[in-house]
């Protein structure tokens, strides 16, 4: 095709005279489009983020109380010291934190996975079950929340209506300070699992047939069959979901303040480290001591993302 | 050449059909999986249809449950909600900060995540996703002090530029997968034939991926509709979007179940019937990168 269409005599345009500023900068263009293209980016996202970071590392080795006292001391690693023995808020939300993704999180993967291998082979209605899975994963968050928050109501909530119907006594729900906690879980689950699915069914459509085909010349059954190859070679997906519902969910927001406000409840009964600190922050002006609070949540993060990409990485091989 | 692939295909095509059927279980697991699967979709829909319920029903029909089901529709709620409080001018404010943000990252992440992908600058495309995996708040001091130092809280521009700062990552993540599955050799083909690298991006490669910028624009689009911490603290009474809106009306009006439904449902309509509509690029985008490994 190019010895037909051979290329556009650029060559002969300017052999009479030099090249121009316009032909200067386009060779320039070209020849640093690398960066040209990456940059700009880059800088956006670096500023927004490395400059903060900066700050709030700053922030949190002097005592600032944000407007109410604008100048702030600078008192090092006392801040880390108050928060690290804080056993009333901080070691409480750090658990909250940890129980909330934990369950939230295995109760996702399992039920994603149960999900995904029941909508792995064609069937009919399929397009009605795909629709019903992308509804809770576009709704805004805190609708959702307004929307459990009506359907768990002790006194007027159709989940005690529904309870009432089997005679399970009616159940506090997010009032309850034992029960709060785990009806949050809940609503994540309804939400979030659907992003499971979708991510473990895009793994069992690429996974080639051969090898679920030849342990069932076998013989194998169903679930050996799932146990010993399906599963081993889903393994990699399924970290990929871990790791991106995870970061997620620890820094789950939206759907706990919108249900219990600030301070997660009146006996901080959903207070995650990310509500936390929004409520150090927003809520009492306590900058200095957020920020440790905040780097501290940043350093957990990290940490677990960390692991579970070196999960990932020995999966592969 | 073109003849042998053409008598290929119709042949390959209906063969795995009717061994996938007799691949299918016994009778027992057709009638669970039916179960299982009616199971699933109520779990998933039940919830919004009791919200839409219950917008169209008045705050005594709500308190008695024996109405649950059976009640005289009203759109009262939603009279209320659009006109008493006027959230015509903060779905307007959503849908306005969204479009502009996603437009902006779009321009600034799909040649970024070109030349991440086509360069595999995997340090750099690390900078540009770490913005996934810091906690927003503590972004969120910095900026906000900033920010009202220059006066600019309570504006468009900072809720634009928090918005494109979620929607950025996510756009260069959908992206860099996007061309990583573009065949090099179209570009280098076209660069054969006398146009420049920069050109036979433009030209060559651009066209070719409007499918992935329509997935990552989707995405970017619905995230930042739905963003509720960024606005909760940089938008102003002219700016504030639907999320904030409606966790605003729980505070004056707690009791008012049948508007606070109805409010959400306003919030929740316009994305779902998008998300209705683009469903396919949807899924591509949450799975984008995922079967990779």
């Amino acid at each position: 095709m190019s010895v037909l269409n051979p290329p556009r005599s650029a060559p002969a345009r300017s052999a009479g005279r030099p090249p121009g500023p316009r032909a200067n900068f386009s060779a320039w263009a070209n020849r640093h489009r690398k960066w040209l293209f990456a940059a700009p980016a880059m800088i956006f996202v670096g500023v927004l983020i490395v400059f903060p970071l900066a700050w709030t590392l700053f922030l949190s080795l002097t005592d600032s109380q944000g407007s109410v006292r604008a100048a702030s001391e600078f008192i090092g690693l006392q801040n880390y010291i108050t928060v690290l023995s804080d056993v009333d808020r901080f070691w409480p939300a750090v658990g909250r934190t940890m129980s909330f993704t934990g369950v939230a999180l295995a109760c996702e993967v399992v039920l994603g996975m149960c999900i995904a291998l029941l909508l792995w082979r064609p069937f009919r209605g399929e397009k009605w079950v795909r629709v019903a899975i992308l509804l809770p994963l576009v709704a805004t968050p805190v609708a959702v929340g307004m929307m459990w928050r009506l359907i768990f109501d002790p006194n007027i909530g159709f989940a005690n209506q529904l309870l009432g119907l089997i005679g399970i006594p009616a159940q506090p729900w997010l009032s309850g300070q034992d029960t709060a906690l785990g009806t949050t879980i809940f609503m994540d689950v309804w939400q979030w699992t659907p992003m499971v699915v979708l991510i473990l069914l895009a793994g069992l459509t690429s996974l080639s047939e051969e090898p679920d085909e030849a342990a069932r010349m076998d013989g194998a059954n169903a679930f050996q069959r799932f146990f010993y190859i399906t599963l081993p070679l889903m393994l990699p997906t399924v970290i990929v979901a871990i790791l991106l519902r995870g970061i997620d969910a620890l820094k789950t927001f939206d759907i706990l303040y919108a249900t219990k406000g600030k301070g997660g409840g009146s006996f901080h009964e959903v207070e995650t480290l990310n509500v936390y600190a929004y409520g150090l922050s927003f809520d009492y002006n306590q900058y200095g001591l957020s920020s440790a609070v905040l780097i501290l949540f940043f350093m957990i993060i990290i940490g677990t993302m960390w692991l579970l990409t070196m999960r990932k990485k020995a999966a592969n091989k | 050449m073109t003849v042998q692939t053409e008598s290929k295909i119709p042949a390959a095509r209906p063969a795995p059909a009717p061994r996938r059927r007799k691949a299918r279980g016994p009778r027992a697991y057709k009638v669970f999986r039916v179960v299982a699967l009616v199971a699933v979709v109520l779990f998933l829909v039940a919830p919004l249809f009791w919200m839409l319920l219950a917008s169209f029903k008045t705050n005594v029909d709500i308190y008695d449950t024996g109405k649950s089901f059976f009640f005289t529709p009203t759109t009262e709620n939603y009279a209320n909600v659009l006109e008493r409080n006027n959230y015509f001018v903060f779905i307007i404010n959503s849908f306005w900060v969204a479009f502009v943000s996603t437009a902006f990252s779009l321009v600034l992440g799909v040649p970024a995540a070109y030349a991440m992908s086509r360069f595999t600058m995997h340090r750099s495309a690390l900078v540009v996703l770490m913005a996934r995996v810091i906690p927003g708040v503590s972004l969120l001091v910095p900026w906000y002090y900033v920010f009202s130092n220059l006066k600019m809280v309570g504006g468009f521009e900072v809720l634009i530029l928090s918005h494109m700062f979620v929607a950025l990552p996510l756009i260069v993540y959908i992206m860099m997968s996007y061309f990583d599955s573009l065949p090099l050799e179209l570009e280098e083909s076209a660069q054969v034939d006398g146009l420049t690298p920069i050109g036979a991006f433009r030209r060559i490669t651009l066209p070719l991926s409007v499918a992935g910028m329509a997935t990552a624009g989707i995405l970017s689009f619905i995230f930042s509709w739905n963003n509720f911490m960024f606005a909760l603290v940089l938008s102003g009474s002219k700016t504030k979007t639907l999320p904030v809106a409606i966790f605003d009306f729980v505070s004056y009006a707690s009791i008012d179940w049948g508007g606070l439904m109805a409010a959400a449902m306003v919030v929740t309509i316009p994305i779902m019937v998008i998300a209705l509509f683009t469903q396919k690029y949807i899924v591509s985008g949450m799975t984008a990168g995922a079967t990779k490994g």
